[in-house]
C-alpha cells in the first residue's frame, strides 16, 4: 500500500510550521511520528497534498514542571514520555499509559501531540489526558491559544483545532503520588482498547474519570465523577459509568458488553487508584 | 527529493518520491531485501530496522523521515568477517525460526529489546516482542534465542556500525 503523491516540506521551528500551514492551506497535514497519519494515507482514507514534517523541531520534545502543572512538548514520543523521570514523579498516570500504547516500535515513533490531534475514540493517551484535565496549547496564524482538554475532543476524529493550527504543548496538573489507574481491556496485549478507563486523583480532592471507545470520541465519565464528588461509594459510582455514552457494536464487542466493560473497568480503576491514595496518605501520616 | 542516510555504516544519497516508504527504499533502491514487508500496516514487525538506535517499523516511516539518520538492517548486523551478531547466533543455535519470514524483523526487534534491557526475563522478552508476529507461532524458541543472546552481554543490544560512522 502506497500513499497518494504529496509534496513534502521539512520545518525546523514552530513559526516555520505555522507559515507552511498558512501557505499550503487546508490540504496540508502535519507529520510528526506518522504512526496514525501514514497508515490512513496508505489506505487512501487521507489524501493530503502537502505533508509538513515537524519531527525535526527539537523545541517540541520536553517534559518539564511549570508551576503546578507539567508541560509536555507535542513532539514528545511515547517512548520518551514512558521513560521521563519528571513525568514518572509528577504525573505517573501518563508515562504508564504511554507504556501501554501499541508496541515498542510504535512507541519509538508516535508522539503525544499526534495522538491528541488524531482524536481516535479508542486512543489511550487522550483518555488519560481527559481524566487528568489540563489543556492543549495550539499555535496558529494569530499566535498561541490554550484550549481546555474537556473542550478539545469534539467528535469522531474531530477536534477544536482550527485550520492553520498545530498542537505545540499539552499541560496537565501535577498529581504526584496521588492515586491513579488505567484499566485497558484488549484481545491481544498490543491492541487498541475495546474499552479502557483512566482514573486520576486530582489536586483539590476531585477524582477524574475518562473512558475510551465508549462512543465516537474519548469521553469523561461525568456521572461517575459527580457521584464520587457527592461521596457515593466506588460501587455506586462505577455503576453509572455507561451513562451518557453511546458505544458502538463491532466484531469485538456489542454495545451492551461495552457498557458492562465500562462499569467493570471503572470500578477496578477506582479501586486501584483508591488503594494507592490510601497507601500514600498512610505513608505521609507515618512520616509525620 | 534527495535523501541522505547512513545505512549499515555506508553513506547513501538517493532521489526518492516523498511518498516512498523506508522499507521500499531499503529494498528497492538499496537492494537490502532482508527487510521483509509482511502486513504493511504497522502490525507484524517483519520490516523492523534500527533507526538512530531505536527499533522502528520501516513500512510506516517515509524514507525522507530518515534523513541524516543511522539505519541498520539485518545485513548490517554481522561483523565484517562474517561473524554473526550475538542475536543472530542465538537464533541459529536455539532454532528461533520456522518458515523464516518474520526472522529478520524478530532479530532486529530483539536487538532493540536487549538494548533497552540487557538482562530481560522471559516475560520481558515476550512484552518487548509484542510488535512482532510469527505466523508459524514459533514464539517459544524465539524467546529462548533472545534469552540466550543476552548471555553475550551488552554487545547483544548494540549494532556494529554506529560508532565508526562520521559522514
Amino acid at each position: 500500500m502506497i500513499p497518494s503523491p504529496f509534496d513534502y516540506v521539512r520545518v525546523s521551528s514552530v513559526d516555520e510550521a505555522v507559515a507552511a500551514l498558512a501557505e499550503h492551506g487546508e490540504d496540508a497535514k502535519i507529520l510528526a511520528g506518522g504512526h496514525s497519519l501514514l497508515p490512513i494515507m496508505k489506505l487512501r482514507l487521507a489524501i493530503p497534498s502537502v505533508l509538513i514534517d515537524i519531527s525535526g523541531i527539537s523545541e517540541l520534545n520536553y517534559v518539564r514542571v511549570e508551576g503546578d502543572q507539567v508541560a509536555i512538548g507535542a513532539g514528545t514520543r511515547h517512548h520518551d514520555l514512558e521513560n521521563s523521570e519528571v513525568a514518572k514523579a509528577e504525573v505517573p498516570l501518563l508515562p504508564h499509559v504511554a507504556s501501554r500504547v501499541g508496541d515498542p516500535q510504535v512507541r519509538h515513533r508516535g508522539t503525544l501531540g499526534g495522538t491528541v490531534a488524531h482524536c481516535d475514540p479508542a486512543s489511550d493517551l487522550p483518555t488519560a489526558l481527559l481524566a487528568l484535565g489540563g489543556s492543549v496549547v495550539l499555535a496558529g496564524p494569530n499566535g498561541r491559544r490554550e484550549v481546555p482538554i474537556t473542550e478539545f475532543f469534539l467528535g469522531f476524529f474531530e477536534t477544536a483545532m482550527e485550520e492553520g493550527e498545530l498542537i505545540v504543548e499539552l499541560r496537565v496538573p501535577r498529581t504526584g503520588d496521588a492515586g491513579w489507574a488505567y484499566e485497558k481491556f484488549t484481545r491481544r496485549e498490543n491492541d487498541w482498547p475495546i474499552v479502557s478507563a483512566a482514573v486520576a486523583h486530582l489536586p483539590g480532592g476531585r477524582i477524574g474519570v475518562a473512558l475510551a471507545n465508549m462512543g465516537g470520541v474519548v469521553l469523561k465519565a461525568t456521572a461517575v465523577e459527580a457521584a464520587l464528588a457527592e461521596g457515593k461509594s466506588i460501587e455506586e459510582a462505577a455503576a453509572l459509568a455507561a451513562e451518557g455514552t453511546s458505544p458502538s457494536s463491532d466484531m469485538h464487542a456489542d454495545a451492551e458488553y461495552r457498557s458492562h466493560l465500562a462499569r467493570l473497568l471503572t470500578r477496578r480503576a477506582l479501586t486501584v487508584a483508591a488503594g494507592e491514595a490510601e497507601a500514600s496518605t498512610a505513608e505521609s501520616t507515618a512520616a509525620a | 527529493m534527495q535523501v541522505s542516510m547512513t545505512v549499515n555504516g555506508q553513506q547513501r544519497t538517493d532521489e526518492v518520491e516523498p511518498r516512498m516508504l523506508l522499507a521500499h527504499h531499503l529494498r528497492d533502491n538499496l537492494g537490502l531485501t532482508a527487510t521483509n514487508i509482511g502486513c504493511d500496516s504497522t502490525s507484524c514487525g517483519a520490516c523492523t530496522v534500527i533507526v538512530d538506535g531505536l527499533s522502528v517499523k520501516s513500512c510506516t516511516v517515509l524514507a525522507l523521515q530518515a534523513e541524516g539518520s543511522q539505519v541498520t538492517t539485518l545485513e548490517g548486523l554481522a561483523g565484517e568477517d562474517g561473524e554473526l551478531h550475538p542475536v543472530q547466533a542465538a537464533f541459529q543455535s536455539e532454532h528461533g525460526l520456522q518458515c523464516g519470514f518474520c526472522t529478520s524483523g524478530m532479530v532486529m526487534a530483539s536487538v532493540g529489546v536487549l538494548a533497552a534491557n540487557p538482562n530481560p526475563t522471559d516475560r520481558e522478552v515476550r512484552e518487548g516482542l509484542e510488535g512482532n508476529l510469527c505466523r508459524c507461532t514459533g514464539y517459544h524458541n524465539i524467546v529462548q534465542a533472545v534469552l540466550k543472546a543476552a548471555e553475550a552481554g551488552p554487545v547483544a543490544g548494540q549494532v556494529p556500525q554506529t560508532q565508526e560512522v562520521s559522514a
